[in-house]
């Protein structure tokens, strides 16, 4: 079983009044040195067997036709989580 | 008589209220079913208010891949009057049907309120019974209400005439321009966030110059819709 993960973001140039609220909040919980936050969406895709490229590639359509709405979000990652997964490992130990 | 369809989706609650309203102006209204693609031969069709599927992914946009929703767009494409409301107004975006998209409120609050608009296109098929630049007070209720495109989009609707509707007053959710409500190119579909079918029989409308809960001013789009028909 594979997982392709698809993370989905408001437009740069979108209001986000959900981020907006968040960074109103986290000051008054000691957290003083975010300056914005932005909050997106994050989908998790399973198939039966491993992430091929077309897998990959059907994530993308879908991603652009379903899981975003072009006109106020941006796509920004279509990756296999497994491959993601490791990279983030790595780069926790480099942390 | 004129069939008016009303679509149900799961999670749309305004759907009885739409019917009501129908049949307050003198049309008969015929239930339609998400997952049944076929629109009974109507001749018009109202997408109602609600949280069609929860809204979960984004307000309206599961709905746009029900079964209705393939028939509702070949039918809009071929002239059909379609009004969606709220809820549906979010639906037809999303169907690409009307530009645009509807975020979350710029205070972040369900907003309920009685909203005074202005009627800025008479003819559209649901607006044909008012009077250019009329206020009318009708009732708004919604959590993701702010009408969003980009700037060339909205200069595009403003020079084509097709802001239908425009916030007087107070904007109450942040929308670009005081945008309230918009139509296709062809003026048979309109959408807009605030409720003419909560406005349509004395004693359970907004405050109205006849006293309280006398308003009526949502009862004309759809008259509007069978004067459309006949006209």
């Amino acid at each position: 079983m594979g997982r392709v993960v698809v993370d989905v973001m408001p437009k740069p140039e979108i209001l986000d009044p959900q981020g907006k609220a968040v960074a109103g909040a986290l000051p008054r919980l000691g957290f003083a040195q975010f300056t914005s936050v932005r909050q997106g969406k994050r989908f998790e895709l399973e198939v039966d067997g491993p992430v091929t490229p077309e897998v990959l590639a059907a994530a993308a359509a879908a991603a652009e036709q379903v899981l975003s709405n072009p006109v106020i979000e941006d796509v920004v990652r279509v990756a296999d989580l497994e491959a993601d997964a490791a990279a983030t490992v790595v780069s926790q130990g480099l942390a | 008589m004129t069939r008016v369809g009303v679509v149900t989706f799961p999670g749309t609650l305004d759907d009885r209220d739409a019917a009501r309203a129908v049949r307050l102006a003198g049309a008969e209204p015929v239930a339609l079913w998400h997952a049944d693609a076929d629109l009974h031969g109507v001749d018009a069709v109202v997408l109602p208010g609600g949280f069609s599927y929860g809204d979960y992914l984004r307000a309206g946009a599961i709905s746009r891949f029900a079964p209705v929703m393939g028939e509702v767009v070949d039918a809009a494409g071929r002239g059909l009057p379609v009004l969606g409301i709220c809820n549906g107004f979010q639906v037809l975006t999303e169907a690409h049907l009307l530009p645009g998209s509807m975020i979350k409120n710029d205070h972040l609050h369900f907003v309920c309120r009685e909203q005074v608009l202005s009627v800025e296109n008479v003819d559209t098929a649901w607006t044909r019974d008012f009077t250019a630049g009329e206020r009318i007070t009708i009732p708004l209720k919604n959590q993701d209400g702010q009408y969003v495109a980009d700037e060339r989009t909205l200069d595009e609707l403003e020079g084509e005439g097709r802001v239908v509707f425009r916030y007087q007053g107070v904007n109450p959710n942040g929308s670009r321009r005081d945008i309230a409500g918009i139509a296709n190119a062809a003026g048979n579909v309109v959408g807009l966030m605030p409720h003419p079918e909560h406005a349509v029989e004395p004693g359970f409308g907004p405050d109205g110059p006849a006293g309280p809960r006398s308003g009526t001013d949502g009862l004309r789009f759809f008259t509007s819709v069978l004067h459309a028909m006949v006209g």
